[in-house]
């Protein structure tokens, strides 16, 4: 499959008041054309860092890049000037907010801001734009799209908004679409509208989806391929079947567990996962999960855990892998 | 949005009345009247004057009769100046002041946002240091002697500027300046707070994410959103560009309303203190009003928060 | 995988913990007040303010006592008489030693800027608190009251009201001045205080504690206290330049202390006279004493507002 995003060895990190926090420690993965890859993982594990790095979006200082490349479309991105990223921003790539009740501008009308990157990237007229802004509402299935582009945004129910801001996102037919968290402030029900918006979409334009959420259920629905990270670091990617049917590491398996199903019996209990994540000041030597896992081994405290490949497409990174660990409780699919 | 409006309206007119009603029950509270000082007068005159400005009446008639001059637009005679009303000075004195008062807050407010959203865009860089120096010094520093120091050190050397008086623009350089520089450094901080909160704002990246240029990210989005709170004192601005004119246009020596108020105060004219001091209070709510009309248009939530009230 | 031949079977057992340690944060806790007070410390700005308020505030008692003139002690032979060895800041057009007068001046501007500061909070505090505990209907006349006052310009009533209260020629007293700045100067304090006890009634943290079975005084020393606390005490730190600011306001419009009691205010107003004639050092130098001290409250307010704002927690 032909890709549209490489991300290799990516590491950000923040400088602090304490000192520095690793907040992407290495990352890889891949994103092919029209495919969907979600990222998932906890609040803090680094997966918004992460799109905020291919947007370039993140406040330097105190962000600052340590190793890594981006490549989209063959370029590297961390290579390119500010300049040359305004081009791709909103033009090639587009990117949507967790939040649509704080992402749109308060005082400026929705019309205006659905075009406004469109009038830049392809110095398109006013009528033209107006027009172009009445189409995108439609398609995002805004009623009364004629009278709605002249609102402001607290005219706008939630749902509306985050409709708003896809059209935003997608008015230049961008190749990828980075969605941070795109459903997590809104209602279920307007959140099943909202992802089957994407899809169609996505069918429609023929783009690529990075999608990062922390709900595994947007993902089985949604996406092609899982990235887990956890810590900051990725520790589990494949396929979503075998994510979801052949799971690895014990965070992913843990996140499973922790979705509630309409299949669950009465007497079931939802699993949690107890404690947080490190923290990433003082990122741990051996396996970030450590302190939470219900399998650790003796080697996972100090020792950090490579990947093993289950298949071309799944890896997971966890000593209970590894072949020295057969029969240690746990390790057994 | 008209209930609003409707509202604020009322609200206004109840303080004019307030102001009105204070400002007579204070300057009649005074014991004694004001035609003592001047004794030895024989008493057919005394009688006279007393009955000239309506005091041999009772306290609420004069009230009344005060009010129903307000209304009309007369706002009584000075006791000192047996020449010229109240009126008359306004007329002469409030053009000069006004245009004094215009000419600062044209200053502030097109120099202050603009030094405040500079230190806020160079967060800990020289550009804020430079502008928040300027602003603590606007502070600290009281206009009476901004404006002493201006005469006494500008327009001492530089012979362009006059040392005070009023007539040409050149005359009206310096005090406007020295008048401008506390809301100017009052609008400035203001606005690098405000705007250093907006940058934060999830709208901000979201306008980033479009790839349009900084400095329409900046000016269209930012700026726009962080200016609100700076206008939203604007009324207190005027407020304080009002009392800062008395002292300037003593310094100056400008033949304004302020120098006839603070003349009035040494001269214990009781009935041009009274007179000036709602006349000022009256201009200033209509300051106040307009700028609360003026924001509701600025922002668009405003309508539904206030309504919503 | 590369073989690490550092991998013996027995790290290969079981770990022996539990998985209480998950919770344990590793970043090092910092209580707030000494955080708070940690910052300000930080604030090289707001820390020279504070030395500088106390070596004024100092200086205002001790500096009336040590050039071994007083205040009120004319010399018509020692008229204007430029600083120096004599007269450390000069002297007035009365001979009267202007560095005694100087602090005697300061004295009287710091303690009217801080009881009237402490006034207005006295009953900014009460009146705000009532309205925000009060029911909507009380509040919201109590707030539309306030606003009506507030909306008459502070500096207009409180010239009106020195007019009023002090006797032609007999200047203004120190009472008068303080109750004229005190009559309309609490409505913002009031405000201020109303916001937050509002704010803090409903706000979703007291709540939070108050459901996990927290006591109302619980609530009220964790949570209430320390967040209203700290707008009041920046409030309170920047309502007392304001105070002295209007005072010396008044004095330079000839509306100040009677002579030959001095503030700074009313120093200004004489020396205005002095600049006409050439002494340019009668206004400089009380001119700049008003300026350090409204530069002192300025920062300190700013420094404890940034260092109380936990936002700015780095």
């Amino acid at each position: 499959m032909e890709k549209i995003l490489e991300i290799k060895n990516l590491a950000v990190s923040f400088k602090t008041f304490f000192g520095e926090v690793e907040a992407v420690r290495n990352i890889s993965f891949d994103v092919g054309k029209k495919e969907t890859v979600a990222v998932v993982g906890e609040s803090g594990c680094g997966k918004s860092v992460t799109a905020n790095s291919v947007m370039q979006l993140l406040p330097m200082p105190p962000a600052f890049f340590k190793t890594g490349e981006i490549i989209f479309k063959g370029e590297d991105l961390l290579k390119k000037s500010e300049n040359e990223m305004q081009k791709i921003r909103g033009n090639h790539i587009g990117m949507i907010f967790q939040d649509p009740m704080t992402s749109l501008n308060p005082t400026m009308k929705v019309g205006s801001q659905i075009v406004e990157g469109l009038v830049k990237h392809q110095k398109v007229s006013r009528e033209e734009a107006k027009k172009k802004a009445i189409e995108m509402l439609k398609l995002v299935s805004v009623p009364q799209p004629e009278k709605r582009i002249d609102q402001y945004p607290h005219e706008f129910s939630g749902g509306m908004r985050q409709r708003v801001m896809i059209a935003l996102a997608m008015i230049s037919n961008p190749d990828l679409l980075i969605a941070d968290e795109p459903t997590t402030a809104l209602d279920v029900t307007v959140q099943a509208q909202i992802l089957d918006l994407m899809k169609e979409l996505q069918d429609k334009l023929d783009m690529s989806i990075i999608l990062i959420t922390h709900d595994l259920g947007v993902v089985a629905d949604m996406s092609d391929r899982v990235v887990v990270m956890y810590a900051g670091q990725i520790v589990e990617q494949g396929l979503t079947e075998e994510i979801f049917d052949n799971t690895s590491h014990p965070y992913t398996k843990k996140l499973l567990a922790s979705v509630p199903r309409l299949d669950m019996k009465r007497d079931e209990t939802l699993v949690s996962i107890e404690g947080t994540p490190p923290d990433l000041y003082i990122p741990p030597k051996g396996c970030a999960f450590y302190d939470r896992c219900d399998f650790a081994m003796k080697v996972c405290k100090d020792n950090m855990p490579e990947f093993t490949h289950h298949s071309q497409t799944h890896a997971s990174r966890c000593w209970l892998s590894h072949p020295m660990a057969k029969g240690v409780k746990g390790s057994e699919k | 949005m008209s209930k609003y409006l409707l509202k604020r309206l009322v609200l206004s007119v109840v303080t004019v009345w307030a102001v009105i009603t204070i400002t007579f029950a204070l300057m009649h509270s005074i014991p004694g009247d004001p035609f003592k000082s001047e004794s030895k007068m024989p008493p057919q005159v005394y009688q006279n004057l007393l009955s000239q400005y309506g005091l041999d009446k009772p306290v609420t008639e004069q009230y009344v009769i005060y009010l129903g001059n307000l209304l009309q637009g007369d706002l009584g005679a000075s006791m000192k100046s047996r020449v010229e009303t109240v009126n008359d000075m306004v007329e002469r004195g409030f053009p000069v002041s006004a245009q004094l008062g215009a000419q600062a807050l044209l200053i502030a407010i097109v120099f202050g946002p603009a030094l405040g959203s500079l230190a806020a865009l160079y967060q800990n860089k020289f550009p804020d240091y430079l502008s928040m120096i300027i602003a603590i010094i606007g502070i600290s520093v009281p206009s009476f002697i901004m404006g002493t120091v201006l005469i006494q050190f500008v327009a001492r050397n530089v012979g362009f500027f006059p040392i005070g008086g009023w007539g040409t623009w050149q005359h009206s350089l310096l005090p406007s300046f020295a008048l401008a520089l506390m809301p100017l450094a009052t609008m400035a901080r203001l606005m690098r707070s405000s705007m250093l909160e907006v940058l934060g704002q999830d709208y901000i990246k979201t306008a980033k994410s479009k790839g349009i240029k900084k400095s329409a990210v900046i000016l269209k989005h930012a700026v726009r959103n962080a200016i609100l709170p700076v206008i939203s004192i604007l009324g207190t601005t005027i407020s304080n560009l009002l009392v800062g004119s008395f002292v300037i246009e003593k310094i100056f020596g400008i033949p304004g309303l302020g120098r006839f108020f603070v003349q009035s105060i040494s001269n214990r004219d009781y009935t041009l203190i009274m007179g000036t001091t709602i006349f000022y209070a009256i201009i200033l709510i209509i300051m106040l009003f307009i700028v609360d009309v003026a924001y509701m248009f600025i922002d668009p939530r405003i309508k539904l928060v206030k309504e919503g009230r | 995988m590369k073989a690490d031949t550092n991998l013996r079977p027995e790290l290969f057992e079981r770990a022996e913990k539990d998985n209480k340690n998950a919770d344990k944060i590793k970043r090092p806790t910092i209580k707030y007040w000494p955080d708070v007070w940690r910052r300000l410390n930080h604030n090289k700005l707001a820390m020279l303010g504070l030395v500088l308020i106390i070596l004024m505030g100092i200086m205002s008692f001790l500096g009336t006592e040590i050039s071994g003139y007083t205040y009120f002690e004319q010399n018509l032979s020692m008229r204007n008489i430029d600083p120096g060895s004599e007269f450390w800041f000069g002297s007035d057009e009365l001979g009267r030693d202007m560095f005694t007068r100087v602090w005697y001046g300061a004295r009287y501007s710091l303690a009217i800027g801080i009881i009237a500061a402490f006034i207005d909070f006295l009953i900014g505090v009460l009146y705000g608190g009532i309205a925000g505990i009060a029911s909507r209907r009380v509040d919201s006349i109590m707030m539309r009251v306030a606003e009506v006052i507030y909306s008459i310009p502070y500096l207009l009533i409180v010239i009106l009201l020195s007019v009023v209260l002090s006797r032609e020629g007999g200047g203004t007293s120190m009472f008068v001045l303080i109750l004229a700045m005190s009559l309309t100067g609490w409505v913002p304090m009031a405000i201020l205080v109303r916001g937050q006890v509002l704010q803090l009634k409903e706000s979703e943290y007291s709540l939070a504690s108050e459901s996990l079975g927290a006591t109302k005084g619980w609530i009220l020393k964790k949570h209430i206290f320390p967040n209203t606390l700290g707008p009041i005490l920046v409030n309170v730190t920047l309502t007392i330049p304001r105070a002295i600011f209007a005072e010396a306001t008044l004095g330079f419009l000839g509306l100040g202390l009677q002579a030959p009691k001095s503030s700074l205010g009313t120093l200004a107003n004489d020396g205005l006279a002095g600049l006409a004639v050439g002494n340019a050092y009668q206004i400089i130098i009380p001119a700049i004493l008003i300026s350090l001290i409204m530069f002192s409250f300025n920062v300190l307010g700013d420094g404890l507002r940034d260092a109380l704002d936990p936002r700015l927690r780095k």
